[in-house]
């Protein structure tokens, strides 16, 4: 298990070091100047030899990756051109609104996903597999940011149920900020619900006609044992790796999902950059992002190796 | 040697290829039937669309607009701007399933040789792979983002983003069935005969593959739909006046209190959309099963 | 011959486990598709019957049938009593009692027929639980000693193994602890051996006869290997199409075979002195055919030298053939109108 987790990490490793030199050219790719872009306002030639010099604009580009590399590990993500504010602390106080948003979206996704996965399996053949299949392709073909909208409009707008906008945080009222912060996180979690959901069937379908649940039916166990301690078991490992791989799009959708709740999130941070051209903070956002999806597919990586005996004992994954 | 009465094990008639096998296996399930009529019929409206959309799409009519649908002369209504919903929202989809084939086209044109030489080379593999990490590493949305900030938003563009954040899903995809086809025996005789890898690799593998090829297409092209219409909602896709499902709810979105059927129609065009190809998809997967026909 | 008592399969009232007509059929798609057709069989305490015949002639569905373990779209019919208990047509929540602690099973890939995310103490500590009620500890310290009942060394270590860790010789025998850790009255061993080196074969049937020597456990093996036959069974069933067309004491079946199919098996294996390496094996042409229901016909008709008319009108019963003595004719049954002539069966005559 060692083995595998090294050799996991460094390739993570280096998928983040070549990552953040994909961000850094990306910026430098820009059309003209990069230090016009990363001017705002003030335009003047000192203003702009100022920010050659802090940016190390002048010197030769492996220079100025070392310096951006040891800007950001101290935590120096630069101003926002806009506002001025420290890129960090922009980001201290989006980051939890979007965990929180994330985390909700998966544990709604999750426990549906599964559950309806699990039961169309088992139930094969009979309406409510069918059922559970329609769910999911429906699921997983709307556009959930149209199901937001829609959600706003009769379940806001129309009938006062939820609000339709705004964050509360969580620890000056944790029941005011749940209430803000379902709608959006069951409209985020829909698709990946739908996803969990089929591959969950599909897994469960497989291990239900494997040799070992006939050896399960042959002791004598019960259904209920045979379907949690066998089938699902053996299941889970594919549903695990799947949210991992699926982190890409919760973070896409979380994007869109802000911005129609109005949720002050990294995504809302993100869009309202790109259209103020606010270099330092799409740069760091981007970074940010790539981070996350890789630490975070490390860490199930790791999970994953706790599941299966077969990779924790001997390395190799079956 | 006598005959008897007694009916022996069924063996498939001559003639019988894969080809038609699929087919008719299609043809049996009526969801398959269903959506393909669906997709039928969407791409020639959207191909058709600029001759029979009754309204050209920048026809404007201040006179006449947030009328409702059912109004005689626009059958889905107009929006904030006079034009007619239903011309707008036909060159939409058509616009929607341009992005669409674009995006799985460049994934697969890139995808496809990759994943195909990171299957067979070793080598190649763990270079591949790691490439395949990076591009995994940043979500479509992301990219799109950066893209737009670099070289503006357009159709083209996000038609580029979204193919190349595909492009993983081919490449894993059309790796691990390299990997199963080249342990095959027939591989091994065309090596031994001679065959060099480049030819095993078109004439034998590449064959071979087209079916998770085919399926992983269907996959595809609804989630790049999708795509397509969250960029433009969000403005980084099809600029407006083009018409685009994604920007018509984004101009319902504000204006949704005077006229939510707006914010409906063009959502359901895309989950239509979506949902058909989906289930075709579904149901290619099940026809192309080589484990045949089961219930 | 390895009998353990005198045992007469014919005698009702000792026998274990009775079958009686069982008929088994499955509703497919493209029809009806029948498997067994009325096949009898008694099983004597301490006994080892083999059941051998080629792929597809119904011997696999008949052992899963025992306890209702065929899946939906299968149809039972006959009569399956075990200790005097009838099993055919009852609930599944009585079933699920029997299956595991009075009929058990074994099966033939014993890589797959295990969990690979539980250790093996916990598989075999499973059964106990359910059907002894047995504390999770007590179930394991249990499934140790049942570990080194079937011969596994280590035992102590071995229990908190995974399925990969272990060899597939290992992995048998672990499914063999785990079939017998209730002390069943009946072992249905599926081609235990058949996914095994030839090395390991004999480990495991020697596992089977120690089991059965100690416990007194019956066994129904199945198998299409006839060494495995010869090695290790009291009394053999040959099965052909869904039905019993023979049945004997072993060493009477190989060295008189009545049914020409069962002679066409015989000439069909290698044997040291048959054959003489100057033969060639002879084949039985034509296929095992898929019988949508069972005709009223011999089905090996087909393939038979000696078919005529008669074997094509109606299908023989199954009876007593046996040379001698009343007792031997009793016990050595086969279905055929023109049987094999005795004393000895001429290998030549099975020349078309």
């Amino acid at each position: 298990m060692l083995r595998y987790l090294l050799t996991r990490a460094w390739q993570s490793a280096l998928t983040l070091l070549l990552s953040t030199v994909v961000v850094f050219l990306g910026v430098r790719a820009l059309p003209g100047d990069p230090a016009l872009a990363l001017a705002g306002e003030d335009r003047s030639p000192e203003a702009l030899a100022a920010i050659r010099h802090h940016y190390g604009l002048d010197q030769p580009l492996p220079l100025q990756f070392a310096q951006y590399v040891e800007r950001m590990a101290q935590g120096d993500f630069g101003e926002s051109i806009r506002t001025g504010i420290p890129v960090s602390s922009m980001l201290s106080t989006a980051l939890p609104v979007t965990a929180e948003l994330s985390v909700l979206a998966i544990l709604i996704a999750a426990v549906l996903g599964v559950g309806a996965g699990v039961l169309a399996a088992v139930r094969r053949g009979r309406p409510a597999e069918w059922l559970a299949n329609g769910l999911a392709l429906v699921g997983l073909s709307v556009p959930h940011f149209w199901l937001g909208l829609l959600a706003i409009l009769y379940l806001s707008v129309a009938t006062g149920l939820f609000p339709a906008s705004g964050f509360v945080p969580f620890l000056d009222d944790p029941l005011d900020n749940l209430h803000h912060v379902v709608l959006p996180a069951v409209i985020l979690g829909t698709g990946l619900a739908a996803i969990i959901m089929r591959q969950t069937r599909s897994a469960m379908l497989e291990s239900l006609s494997s040799d070992y649940v006939r050896t399960a039916k042959a002791k004598g166990l019960r259904p209920r044992a045979v379907i949690t301690q066998h089938a699902l078991r053996n299941s889970l490992i594919v549903v695990v790796t799947i949210v991992g791989l699926q982190l890409g799009g919760l973070i896409s959708g979380a994007v869109v999902t802000e911005q129609i709740f109005g949720l002050p999130g990294f995504g809302k941070m993100t869009i309202d950059a790109v259209f103020q051209r606010d270099y330092p903070v799409i740069q760091a956002v981007v970074l940010l992002t790539a981070t996350a999806y890789i630490v975070i597919n490390f860490l199930v990586d790791l999970l994953y190796s706790v599941i299966d005996p077969r990779i924790r004992v001997t390395g190799d994954p079956a | 040697m006598t005959v008897l009465t007694v009916p022996m094990a069924e063996t498939a008639p001559a003639g019988i290829t894969r080809r038609t096998r699929v087919l008719t296996r299609l043809r049996r399930n009526p969801l398959a039937v269903v959506s393909f009529v669906v997709l039928a019929l969407a791409a020639v409206v959207a191909l058709l669309s600029p001759w029979i959309a009754p309204y050209s799409v920048e026809q404007t009519d201040f006179a006449h607009t947030f009328s409702p649908p059912g109004t005689p002369g626009h059958l889905l209504g107009t929006d904030d701007l006079g034009r007619d919903v239903l011309s707008r929202i036909m060159l939409g989809a058509r616009a929607s399933l341009q992005v669409g084939l674009l995006a799985v086209a460049t994934s697969l044109v890139i995808g496809v040789p990759l994943g195909l030489a990171a299957g067979y080379f070793r080598a190649w593999d763990a270079v591949i792979s790691r490439f395949t990490d990076l591009l995994l590493a940043f979500p479509f949305l992301i990219m799109a983002v950066g893209l737009a900030a670099i070289r503006g938003a357009s159709l083209g563009n996000a038609a580029v983003a979204i193919g190349i954040a595909q492009i993983p899903g081919v490449i894993r995809v059309v790796r691990s069935d390299t990997l199963r086809l080249k342990s095959l025996d027939f591989v091994a005789a065309a090596v031994v005969d001679g065959a060099s890898d480049l030819w095993v690799l078109a004439r034998h593998i590449l064959p071979n593959a087209t079916s998770v090829i085919l399926v992983q297409a269907t996959v595809a092209i609804p989630a790049a739909i999708l795509g397509e219409a969250v960029l433009s909602f969000l403005g980084l896709g099809i600029q407006p006046p083009a018409p685009s499902l994604g920007t018509m709810l984004a101009t319902a979105q504000q204006f949704s209190a005077r006229a939510p059927w707006a914010a409906v129609l063009p959502g359901v065009v895309i989950m239509g959309l979506a949902l058909a190809f989906n289930v075709f998809g579904d149901a290619l997967r099940d026809a192309l099963d080589p484990k045949g026909d089961r219930r | 011959m390895t009998t353990v008592e005198p045992a007469s399969a014919a005698t009702v009232g000792t026998s274990v486990l009775e079958i009686r007509d069982l008929t088994v059929s499955f509703r497919t798609e493209s029809g009806t598709v029948s498997a067994v057709d009325r096949v009898s069989l008694d099983l004597a305490p301490g006994e080892i019957v083999g059941m051998v015949g080629e792929s597809g002639c119904g011997k696999s569905v008949t052992a899963m049938s025992l306890a209702g373990l065929l899946p939906e779209s299968a149809r039972i019919s006959g009569s399956v009593r075990l200790e005097g208990t009838e099993l055919v047509g009852t609930r599944e929540s009585v079933l699920r009692r029997v299956r595991g602690k009075e009929i058990a099973y074994i099966f033939q890939e014993p890589m797959t027929s295990l969990n690979p995310v539980l250790t093996v103490g916990r598989q075999i500590g499973e059964v106990l639980q359910v059907h002894e009620r047995m504390s999770r500890r007590a179930a394991r310290a249990r499934a140790v000693e049942l570990l080194s009942l079937v011969g596994i060394p280590s035992a102590a270590a071995r229990v908190d193994n995974y399925p990969h860790q272990l060899s597939g010789g290992m992995r048998q025998r672990v499914m063999i602890a785990m079939a017998v850790a209730c002390g069943p009255k009946v072992l249905v061993a599926d081609e235990p051996t058949t996914a095994l080196d030839v090395t390991v074969q004999a480990g495991i049937l020697q596992v089977l006869r120690d089991l059965r020597d100690r416990l007194g456990t019956s066994i129904l093996i199945i198998t299409h290997d006839l060494g495995v036959i010869a090695d290790i069974a009291d009394r053999v069933v040959v099965m052909y199409a869904g039905r019993v067309v023979e049945r004997a004491q072993v060493n009477d079946l190989f060295a008189h075979p009545r049914h020409r199919y069962t002679a066409g098996l015989l000439s069909a294996s290698p044997t040291p002195g048959r054959h003489a390496g100057t033969q060639r094996l002879q084949e039985i042409p034509g296929l095992v055919p898929v019988l949508s229901s069972q005709p009223d016909a011999c089905t090996f008709a087909d393939r038979c030298p000696a078919a005529d008319s008669q074997c094509l009108d109606s299908a023989p019963p199954l009876a007593a053939v046996g040379p001698g003595t009343a007792l031997a004719a009793s016990e050595h049954l086969a279905a055929c109108w023109h049987p094999c002539p005795t004393p000895r069966a001429q290998p030549q005559e099975v020349n078309p």
